[in-house]
This record gives structure tokens, C-alpha cells and sequence, in this order.
């Protein structure tokens, strides 16, 4: 269920963090299901306790999960994930914002391509971009 | 909890231990990294009683530890060169441990020798490195103790086996609250299971911390300057550490978590700017820098 990756440069406990909150999102953890026991987690994964500990009193501060003392550690209800996932969005929208700035598309052509990614069909996307391009030539 | 208090320890005339203050808290793993020759083993040595030190006072839960058999009762030593009985089997150095340590878990011992293939009743001397090293593990983990120090304990054992002993300290750990002492030469090795990490360098501490503090304390900065002026007023914000800079790209090693980091960038508004994550090795080099010691010549 988690899987650790060692080439990956950010801590261990993040990648667990982040793995928990990607399993809730798309719904193989559903709500009020139990997660692994720290012991066990911590057993399979052959590592420290500690760290797997961490993650989940950072998963609960986040309010993905919270704690039943004596029973473990259950998936709370989407709303803080999904409030924290519209923040994440809009962060990284920004840093793409940034990067078409600095490309020096147009509001236009960027919300061209929102669309296009939007309806999902890469052919579209390829389209739009190719318009954008040309429209971008046409108007210097 | 280990506390060590100015520990000197010198054999003719060499200084293997010098004036070492370290604490090891109950409950975390505790890393000790160094080269062959900084005085890992001494330290062990001098924490399990074996050792007595020329200078300093070495405590276990408040009381001395040498040659004192209450305070022993609570440390095992995996050496890392172990002794075992003449002709001796598994089973019987189960026994002369089950002597030593009222806590043994022999039943427990006998159940991961048989996870592991281990055969019970053959000399362990026909045994392999690797397997001679699996039961002094065993022993160790199975002694009961509060404290197990572990010399070396990784090397000789396949990746399979190293991932199943970690995950049997993973167990101890939650269980029962084992405090492992892990000394190595290697510090990846040590990266995904310890919470503090001690580095010795020729007998002394250079540096002891939390590994988390460590990575939230210190990061990677990618930077774009418009110029001069905004790069120096920058530099002048942040706690920075090192520097390179290729072209107009900047590469920056900055205190400090990354909430403050980034806001402090953002009032600078430089053209372009992006943290970076570090990895345990560049968290050494730029803290053991600062020491003014060049880690690449310490360890690797």
C-alpha cells in the first residue's frame, strides 16, 4: 500500500504523508477505514517507528485522520484534504501562471489550454497549442 | 537515557575517545557515523561497561555503568567481532545469555532463528559471516535489554536480511520501547532508520542532532538575481551557508525552515527562485563545513 522511494530526496515521512493522503483522495481509503497499525506499517516497511508516527500526527493536524486512543488511527471525511488539495492547486496554478508569463503567452491562450486540458483529449490540447502559435505570429 | 559527560579514553598514548558529551534519549534510534578509527567502537565499549574511561562520567538511567552489573543488566553489546562458546550451538548460547540476562526471550529467540533458516543445534563455528552476525543479533535483540548497541551490525548481512532485521528493531521498538544504538561507517545506511545522528571525527563529536530538525533547517536555494544590489540585499536576509554560481544561476545553502525562506525571497522578488530539498549527504557536507572539516574526506 505505501511504498518508499530512497532516490527520492524528500524525507521519508513525507513521502508517507503524501501517499495516504493520494490512497484517501481517489477513494481506496474510505472514510472511517482504519490505517496500519504504526508497528505494523513500521514492520513491513523496515523502518523506524518514529517516522511512521510522525506522519500520521502530521496527517491528523491536516485532519485527514484522526485518532481513537486505544483503537488506531481512522480516515477522516474528505473536507480538510479536499480544502488543502484547492490549496496546493492554486499554488502550483501560480507557478504555471509564472511560467506562461515568462513565455509570454496571453491570458487568452492560457485559458485556451485549460480548456483543452480540461476536456481531456491530447489531440485538442495539440490543437490549441498550434493555434496559439499561429495566432501568436499573426499578431506580431 | 545515555549520558555522556567529557569521556576520554586513550590507549598508550593514543587518544581514541576525546572529551565526548553526547545524551541518547529513550526511544529513538540513535546513529553514530565515522570512519574506521574515530572511536565508534570505544564509545560503545565505554557505554556497555566493557571499557573503563580515563576522564568523564558515563551514566545509564542516572547510574555508572562500569562495573556495575544493575546498570549493565539494562545495555547489550553486539560486538562486532563476536565471541561464541567452543563448539557452541544457537541453542546453547541461548543458554549462557538466558543466564546473564533475566529477560531473555527464548522462545522469541528460537522463533526468529527459525524465520531466518538458522539451524538450531549445528557449531556455530561451521556458520557463515553473515549467519554468525544473524545470531548475535538475535541474542541481542532477544536479551530484554533497554539499550542494544549495535556495532557494524549491517555489514555482512544481504539487503534481504538487513531489511529483516530493521524491521525486527521496528517491532522491539514499538513493543517495548528499545532504544538501538547503531554505530556505521556508512551514513545511508543509517538515513532511514535513525533519529539522531551523532558524526565522530578522530574521538571527538563534530555534530549530534534530530536528522528532521536537520532537514527542516536547511535547504537548497535555485535563484536568479536582476542584479548585484538585489542579490547582496538578499544574502543579507537569509543565514546562508554556501554558495556557488554558475552564469547568473545561484546556488544557495540556506538556514532556516522553508515558510521563512520563501517569504523572505518573496520581498526580494528575484526573477526566478526555487527551493530545493537536500539530501542527508549535502545536510553533512555543509553542517561538517561549517565545523570547518571537509566531510567528503570524513566519510564516503
Amino acid at each position: 500500500m505505501i511504498v518508499i522511494d530512497y532516490t527520492d530526496r524528500r524525507p521519508i515521512y513525507e513521502q508517507v504523508v503524501e501517499r495516504f493522503q493520494s490512497l484517501v483522495l481517489c477513494g481506496i481509503l474510505e472514510k472511517d477505514a482504519p490505517l496500519p497499525s504504526v508497528r505494523n506499517l513500521a514492520m513491513e516497511l523496515s523502518i523506524n517507528p518514529n517516522t511512521i508516527q510522525r506522519a500520521y500526527t502530521e496527517l491528523e493536524r491536516r485532519g485527514v485522520i484522526y485518532t481513537v486512543k486505544g483503537k488506531g488511527n481512522f480516515v477522516a471525511d474528505l473536507r480538510a484534504l479536499l480544502t488543502l488539495r484547492e490549496k496546493e492547486i492554486r499554488e502550483e496554478m501560480w507557478l504555471l501562471v509564472r511560467k506562461a508569463k515568462e513565455a509570454g503567452l496571453s491570458k487568452e491562450r492560457v485559458s485556451r489550454l485549460l480548456d483543452a486540458a480540461w476536456q481531456g483529449e491530447t489531440a485538442d490540447a495539440g490543437e490549441a497549442v498550434q493555434e496559439s502559435y499561429v495566432g501568436g505570429e499573426a499578431h506580431d | 537515557m545515555i549520558k555522556a559527560e567529557n569521556i576520554t579514553k586513550r590507549f598508550d598514548g593514543l587518544l581514541a575517545v576525546d572529551r565526548i558529551s553526547v545524551e541518547i534519549k529513550e526511544g529513538i534510534v540513535f546513529g553514530m557515523v565515522g570512519t574506521n578509527g574515530a572511536g565508534k567502537s570505544t564509545m560503545l565499549r565505554i557505554i556497555a561497561g566493557i571499557l573503563k574511561p580515563d576522564e568523564g562520567i558515563l551514566t545509564i538511567d542516572g547510574s555508572l555503568v562500569y562495573e556495575n552489573p544493575e546498570a549493565k543488566r539494562d545495555v547489550f553489546y553486539i560486538s562486532d567481532d563476536a565471541y561464541y562458546l567452543n563448539n557452541g550451538t544457537p541453542v546453547d548460547m541461548a543458554d549462557y545469555y538466558g543466564a546473564v540476562y533475566e529477560h531473555f526471550n527464548r522462545k522469541r529467540y528460537l522463533e526468529l532463528l527459525d524465520q531466518l533458516g538458522l539451524p538450531l543445534s549445528r557449531k556455530i563455528s561451521t556458520f557463515s559471516k553473515g549467519m554468525k552476525k544473524q545470531v548475535s543479533i538475535l541474542l541481542g535483540v532477544c536479551a530484554g535489554t533497554k539499550y542494544l548497541l549495535c556495532d557494524e551490525t549491517f555489514d555482512g548481512l544481504d539487503p534481504v536480511m538487513r531489511q529483516a532485521v530493521k524491521s525486527i528493531f521496528a517491532k522491539e521498538i514499538t513493543d517495548r520501547g528499545l532504544t538501538p544504538i547503531l554505530a556505521s561507517h556508512n551514513l545511508r545506511e543509517l538515513e532511514d532508520i535513525c533519529d539522531h545522528v551523532g558524526l565522530l571525527h578522530k574521538g571527538g563529536v563534530l555534530l549530534s542532532k534530530d536528522l528532521e530538525e536537520m532537514r527542516t533547517g536547511i535547504h537548497k536555494l535555485q535563484c536568479v538575481f536582476e542584479d548585484e544590489e538585489q542579490a547582496a540585499k538578499a544574502m543579507l536576509d537569509l543565514d546562508v551557508v554556501g554558495k556557488d554560481k554558475r552564469g547568473r544561476l545561484q546556488t544557495l545553502t540556506v538556514r532556516g525552515t522553508r515558510e521563512e525562506i520563501e517569504e523572505k525571497m518573496a520581498a526580494v522578488n528575484p526573477i526566478f527562485f526555487e527551493m530545493l530539498p537536500l539530501t542527508l549527504e549535502e545536510i553533512f557536507i555543509s553542517e561538517t563545513e561549517v565545523a570547518g572539516y571537509d566531510f567528503k574526506k570524513l566519510i564516503l
